[in-house]
């Protein structure tokens, strides 16, 4: 439950902190391109400091290490991977989403994962366990591809039991077709 | 016109009966093809007021069957009356029924009572009315009287609804038996609760209660006990759990699926699914030695496996073929036969108690509904038009399937009788009702 909420936060801490960067690498562009922005804020900064002492600063500028790390953690807040009906293959489209938790867990070996595979209410609970499970394993393999220990992963499978969807309709059956990264 | 007065008899008869019943019963199909049965409300003998109406937990018993539709006891000839002696066959020439059920409750000391029954052959009396009076025994199909304490009423009902069942069917009652399933109210902080109840609702009781869901109820051959699947711990684990005690012991824990399971005709083993391995695969777990026998070995996965009556094979679903269908494997040797071709999907399959038939979901063009087929003519019959329906379970006496299906966005439960005519819904008060399971006879 605590892991939970702190992954909660982190949702929310990691687009406020893309966002901070965003406007950095925006200011330091003017900065370069020799505005006089710049020179305003360090006189507005003046009139309030003390003894009359003028104080300049640069913006950090983010490396591209810097830069794909914001993207890899904006991915990360992303932890559900969609499935085909009765198909347990990742798609290319979710493929960046899970390189991203990859990545962190390749740097991250203390880190453990959950894996959650989940169905939709197609079929017998008991088959749907199954194929929950594979979905949930392909997933695991991806990532182990990646590098990421089998000992920082565990899989569950919850089968048509835990639908996030109860319309029971097609766009339904595709949120409830899922596997889920819980850290 | 005539269909709709027998619908009106029936559901007056069941709203008067069933108000505290946790499933109720709505009968969508087959009241026309039921047979018609008369059923006298019993007299009652004491001085004060009467206790609750025994013929009632009859006449629903019979509605519910399938087999028999009851009539409107006020449209009967004679009332009030209590045995054969009091039978009068002049007049009964036009009702339009094989058999008269009347009784007594006589008080009997503190809280007990005799109940008396005598079961009349209608057909019998209308043939001899013109060849003058039959001597009364001679109507008799079945006579009977027991002292029974008033916490026994419903009971001794369903036993009296057996008899009747039997003696005009030839087929063993299955009145006296429970269903066992999973209801989930979400929003609660426990959602997921096994239940049991008798097998028309009543005297619902609960098992377990759980903040993770709870799977796959199945009972043990004597009805004491039951194994199910619990994810308390974040994982599939099977526990087996006596209903009277409430002792509860774990039996399988493997890293992956810990599920499916069916126990045996001895009740010594449990056939389940494991993933331990790699995939799901089919297992024989001894129970009291905790011995596991691995039974399928495929790279697809098999599961869902349930005995054949007499225990020397097991069927379940595999994917071996591409898309799920069903397999048997022999225990003996380990020889695997395909049992299903037709469909683009069959899986969870039972085999009916007299080993003839087997009941399963189907898919056809995309709908998901309970099919019999029949195993030596390999005729395969779809018998529900409901939707989405999963988890079969067959009643005791082979002659209604239950299972879970969805009705207006909800999971509930519905009945269907062995040759698809008699339908049902069972709604339940609150919550989504799924993973029902038949007991064996009680």
């Amino acid at each position: 439950m605590n892991l939970n909420k702190l992954f909660k936060a982190m949702l929310v801490v990691v687009p406020v902190m893309a966002l901070g960067a965003c406007s950095t690498t925006s200011e330091s562009e003017t900065d370069a391109s020799g505005s006089t922005s710049g020179s305003t804020t360090t006189t507005t900064g003046g009139e309030y400091g003390s003894g009359g002492v003028e104080t300049g600063g640069a913006a950090p500028i983010l490396t591209p290490e810097e830069q794909q790390r914001v993207e890899q953690e904006e991915l990360r807040a992303q932890n559900i991977i969609y499935f085909d009906f009765d198909r347990s293959e990742v798609q290319s489209e979710n493929a960046a989403i899970i390189q991203a938790h990859g990545n962190y867990l390749v740097e991250h070996p203390n880190v453990r994962v959950l894996i959650e595979g989940h169905a939709d209410e197609r079929g017998t609970p008991e088959y749907n366990i199954a194929l929950g499970e594979r979905r949930a394993k392909a997933i695991a393999k991806y990532l182990q591809g990646m590098g990421v220990q089998a000992s920082q992963m565990s899989v569950v499978s919850y089968g048509e039991e835990k639908p996030l969807d109860f319309s029971r309709s097609e766009s339904g059956f595709a949120k409830n077709r899922r596997g889920v990264l819980v850290y | 016109m005539k269909i709709l007065a027998k619908w009106l008899t029936i559901l007056v008869l069941l709203t008067s009966t069933s108000a505290n019943a946790a499933l109720d019963i709505v009968i969508t199909e087959g009241v026309d093809a039921a047979r018609p049965i008369a059923v006298m409300p019993f007299v009652w003998k004491g001085t004060d007021a009467a206790p609750q109406q025994i013929s009632d937990v009859v006449t629903s018993d019979l509605a519910r069957s399938g087999t028999f539709s009851p009539l409107d006891a006020r449209s009967l000839p004679q009332a009030n009356i209590s045995t054969v002696k009091e039978f009068n066959a002049t007049g009964w020439e036009q009702t339009a029924s094989d058999a008269l059920l009347v009784g007594s409750i006589t008080p009997y000391g503190t809280n007990q009572y005799l109940v008396s029954f005598d079961l009349i052959d209608l057909v019998k009396a209308q043939l001899q009315t013109g060849q003058g009076p039959t001597p009364a025994s001679d109507l008799l199909l079945e006579s009977r009287e027991t002292v029974i304490s008033e916490a026994q009423f419903r009971q001794y009902g369903h036993r009296i609804s057996d008899i009747v069942y039997e003696k005009l069917t030839g087929i063993r009652g299955a009145f006296l038996s429970r269903v066992a399933y999973v209801v989930v109210k979400q929003g609660e902080k426990s959602p997921y609760h096994l239940m049991i109840s008798d097998y028309d609702g009543y005297n619902e009781q609960m098992l377990l209660r759980s903040p993770e869901p709870l799977m796959s109820p199945a009972w043990s051959p004597d009805g004491r006990r039951l194994a199910y699947v619990s994810f308390e711990n974040r994982r599939a684990e099977i526990f087996v759990q006596d209903i009277y005690t409430q002792e509860r012991v774990k039996v399988s824990s493997h890293q992956g699926i810990n599920g499916a399971p069916s126990f045996s005709p001895d009740g010594k083993k449990l056939a389940v699914t494991l993933s331990k391995d790699g995939q799901p695969e089919i297992y024989i777990i001894d129970i009291a030695t905790k011995a596991l026998k691995r039974v399928t070995n495929h790279y697809a996965i098999d599961t869902e496996a349930s005995w054949t009556p007499d225990g020397e094979s097991l069927i379940f679903t595999s994917e071996r073929g591409g898309r799920p269908q069903i397999y048997q494997v022999k225990l003996s040797t380990g020889k695997i036969s395909r049992v299903t071709f037709e469909g683009e999907w069959n899986l969870g399959g039972t085999i009916t108690p007299d080993g003839r038939s087997m009941i399963f979901v189907n898919r056809t063009n995309g709908k998901y509904n309970i099919a019999r087929m029949d195993l030596k003519t390999r005729f395969m019959e779809v018998l529900t038009s409901t939707q989405l329906d999963e988890s079969p379970s067959i009643a005791p006496n082979g002659t209604m399937v239950i299972y879970g299906t969805t009705y207006r966005g909800k999971q509930v439960l519905a009945a269907v009788s062995m040759d698809g005519r008699f339908k049902a819904r069972l709604p339940a008060g609150q919550g989504e009702v799924k993973s029902p399971a038949w007991s064996p006879f009680l």
